[in-house]
């Protein structure tokens, strides 16, 4: 059903992202020039307690996000912790049993719009539940990872969007027209990925634009142009397939054989997507959703199966009076 | 790490800092593992949603749910009235049904982030979108229902005699354009009370997606609960008969059809029975039981009494279960649990996403499971 509205800009490449999470050093210049260029309104200022993440995850007012992930496992080859670090334990699982109760039955669904706070207690004594070296300290890795919006080949909030504001542009990324937009919130439960949010007192949704303004004008986006360590890489989508690919078999090369691409298939549910990643663990530690599939794949079926339900109401009406005539 | 260096005459061995080869260098054996995360049932991001759950508003769309359905129900009872000589339940389907589409328009604009641009949404008509479909379908209905019920007051104001009103030669065109427009409705109506079960599992709530072969069935023999008690209930005693026939048999449908939700879906189907969604459909079961024996007694025993009880009852239980199930997709797309898990197995079936990496890494596979040793 999605393939109708996915035709690829003729003339242009399809241009993305591709996030290689290895290198990102959580410096989190992304979100600040996103947010200086976008003129993307504060979100409020809280300490979430999720190691150095104070930003909570993607939403209206907040389109690049830093995850911090702390691990007690050791990064490819390095003896990192046991003969660097001043201290031991990471305090995974306690950081964790902190932050569940700070973010209540919500989940911390809404941060990154309305930004939650968590109000860490007394911590228990931490203690070494992970690997502990034979020097008697932990290992410890630091995942960092800046999460952006996918711009979906087939893109559910696209599909779904029941004015035509949400389009496709000559580069192939999705960007909300912002002077369509009337508010009616379909896009946010339709995003597999949790992106696309509605602004409270705006009332329009909002989400990044891989900076469609900067493109047309042949620059590339502000995130991008300010990553120190080119973990955000912008360019040719075809192009930066083939340089991740090198880049996983590089670190397979060098002891990290956990590193693989997120998103960069082509035939995964959402099409592939427009920005891709490559981490360094599970795609769920980093917040995404393990195996996301545009919810208009199964629409076709959908609607045959509400065709024969409004058949069988009317049916069940018919025989109503049928049966009810004689009572 | 770079390897370039910096001389007089300028950079050596250039390298971009991008090739830099984290965590080469040290004396670890490479793919030694030593991974150990809490033992867990799946993993997540600090335990946060994956999802963001619906920004909409309980009131304003379960109650559209609730009087989507309610509106084509009644319709299609009002249309049988008419053909079968039932002139009261006729009065009382398409009254019902009128308002119920007023209201339910008035939800649908009010929970609009900009209610003023309700219009926007004629700009196009995309069938990628229930909530495009779904706005052409009220577009067509809404006129329609409103011109037998306008007929419908018309001709009581004109039997009544009440001064003003048209005369009694007007009063056969203006039963003519009731019938009209009534049976015209009668026939986008049924659409009208199932296409809100592909509205609400076309998204990646887990419940409502996953739902998405039984939901249409489900709204359409909810509408029919709730439509057939309300007509039942406002219609002469000795002509309610077929709504209450179908009020009995849509809450009967409904209950199978939520069993049968529960056993396909397994765990995702959870949030139907926690928490608050969990008393909704609890007191949504209870109410359309009750609302059934009461209907069925009336059938027997002809009881005014027993109608508006037993029909309020069945409308009470259209009615909370529609809430209970916006309220359980909510709760199934704030928990990561219901997102990561069924994907998880699903991304380890196809091995598309752990195909990746090898087995003896095993940070990915020992977590969920049973904590894994370290080799």
């Amino acid at each position: 059903m999605s393939d109708g509205l996915l035709e690829q800009p003729t003339g242009r490449q399809r241009m993305g992202f591709f996030t290689d999470t290895s290198i990102c050093i959580g410096c989190k210049a992304c979100e600040v020039a996103c947010k200086e260029w976008n003129q993307v309104p504060d979100d409020g200022l809280s300490l979430l307690g999720m190691s150095y993440d104070n930003t909570g995850m993607l939403g209206a007012d907040t389109w690049r996000h830093v995850a911090f992930i702390e691990q007690d496992r050791p990064l490819g080859r390095q003896n990192n912790s046991v003969t660097v670090m001043p201290t031991g334990p990471s305090g995974t699982a306690s950081t964790a049993a902190v932050v569940a109760a700070g973010l209540g039955d919500k989940h911390g669904s809404m941060l990154g719009t309305q930004t939650g706070r968590v109000h860490p207690g007394p911590q228990p004594h931490a203690t070494p539940d992970g690997h502990v070296s034979p020097g008697g300290r932990t290992e410890l890795r630091w995942l960092m990872a800046s999460d952006v919006c996918k711009h979906c080949t087939h893109a559910a909030c696209l599909d779904v969007c029941p004015t035509g504001s949400l389009i496709r542009t000559e580069f192939g990324t999705v960007v909300v027209q912002e002077d369509i937009c009337n508010g009616c919130g379909y896009c946010v439960p339709a995003c597999p990925y949790g992106v696309i949010d509605r602004r409270e007192r705006d009332g329009r949704v909002w989400k990044c634009t891989l900076c469609y303004d900067r493109m047309t004008d042949g620059q590339e986006p502000a995130c991008a142009k300010a990553c120190p360590t080119d973990s955000i890489q912008f360019g040719p989508l075809d192009e930066l397939r083939e340089r991740a690919a090198r880049r996983v078999e590089q670190l397979h090369g060098v002891g990290m054989p956990e590193a693989r691409l997120y998103g960069a298939d082509p035939d995964d549910g959402v099409g592939g997507t427009g920005a891709f990643f490559l981490l360094l663990d599970e795609p769920e530690v980093y917040g995404f959703p393990p195996d996301p599939v545009v919810t208009t794949r199964d629409l076709p079926r959908m609607w045959r199966h509400a065709a024969l339900a409004a058949a069988g109401v009317a049916a069940t009406v018919l025989a109503a009076f049928v049966t009810g005539a004689r009572r | 790490m770079t390897r370039h260096e910096v001389r007089r005459d300028g950079l050596r061995d250039e390298t971009p800092e991008r090739e830099a080869l984290i965590g080469a260098k040290g004396g670890r054996r490479p793919g030694r593992g030593g991974e150990m995360v809490p033992p867990a049932e799946f993993r997540s991001y600090y335990g946060r949603s994956v999802l963001k759950p619906p920004v909409w508003s309980a009131r304003d769309i379960a109650g559209y749910l609730f009087l989507g359905g309610v509106a084509g129900g009644a319709a299609l009872l009002a249309a049988g009235g008419d053909l079968t000589g039932r002139g009261s339940m006729r009065r009382a389907g398409r009254l019902i049904s009128a308002g119920a589409t007023g209201l339910g328009l008035a939800a649908l604009i009010h929970d609009l982030g900009r209610p003023a641009r309700f219009a926007h949404m004629l700009r196009v008509l995309k069938p990628t979108s229930p909530m495009s479909v779904g706005t052409w379908l009220l577009g067509g209905f809404g006129p329609l229902v409103g011109a037998a019920a306008a007929a419908e007051l018309v001709g009581a104001a004109t039997a009544a005699g009440v001064s003003g009103a048209l005369p009694p030669s007007a009063g056969a065109a203006v039963r003519a354009l009731g019938r009209s427009s009534g049976l015209a409705a009668s026939l986008v109506a049924p659409a009208l009370t199932t296409y809100t079960g592909v509205l609400i599992a076309n998204t990646a709530v887990p419940l409502w997606h996953d739902a998405h072969r039984e939901l249409p069935y489900l709204f359409g023999a909810s509408a029919l609960a709730g439509a057939g008690g309300l007509v039942a209930a406002s219609t002469a005693v000795d002509e309610a008969g077929p709504a209450r026939a179908a009020g009995i048999a849509g809450v009967l449908m409904e209950q199978a059809l939520d069993r049968r939700i529960h056993k396909r879906l397994g765990m995702v189907a959870e949030p139907l029975d926690q928490g608050y969604p969990g008393r909704l459909m609890r007191a949504s079961r209870l109410a359309g039981r009750a609302g059934a024996v009461l209907l069925a007694g009336s059938a027997l025993r002809r009881s005014k009494a027993l109608d508006v009880a037993g029909g309020l009852a069945l409308a009470a239980s259209s009615l909370l279960a529609r809430f209970g199930y916006f309220h359980a997709g909510n709760a199934s797309a704030t928990d990561p649990r219901y997102t990561v898990v069924p994907q998880r197995e699903r991304a380890d079936r196809a091995g598309s996403v752990g195909a990746q990496h090898p087995a003896d890494l095993g940070g990915g596979r020992g977590v969920r499971g049973e904590g894994q040793e370290p080799a």
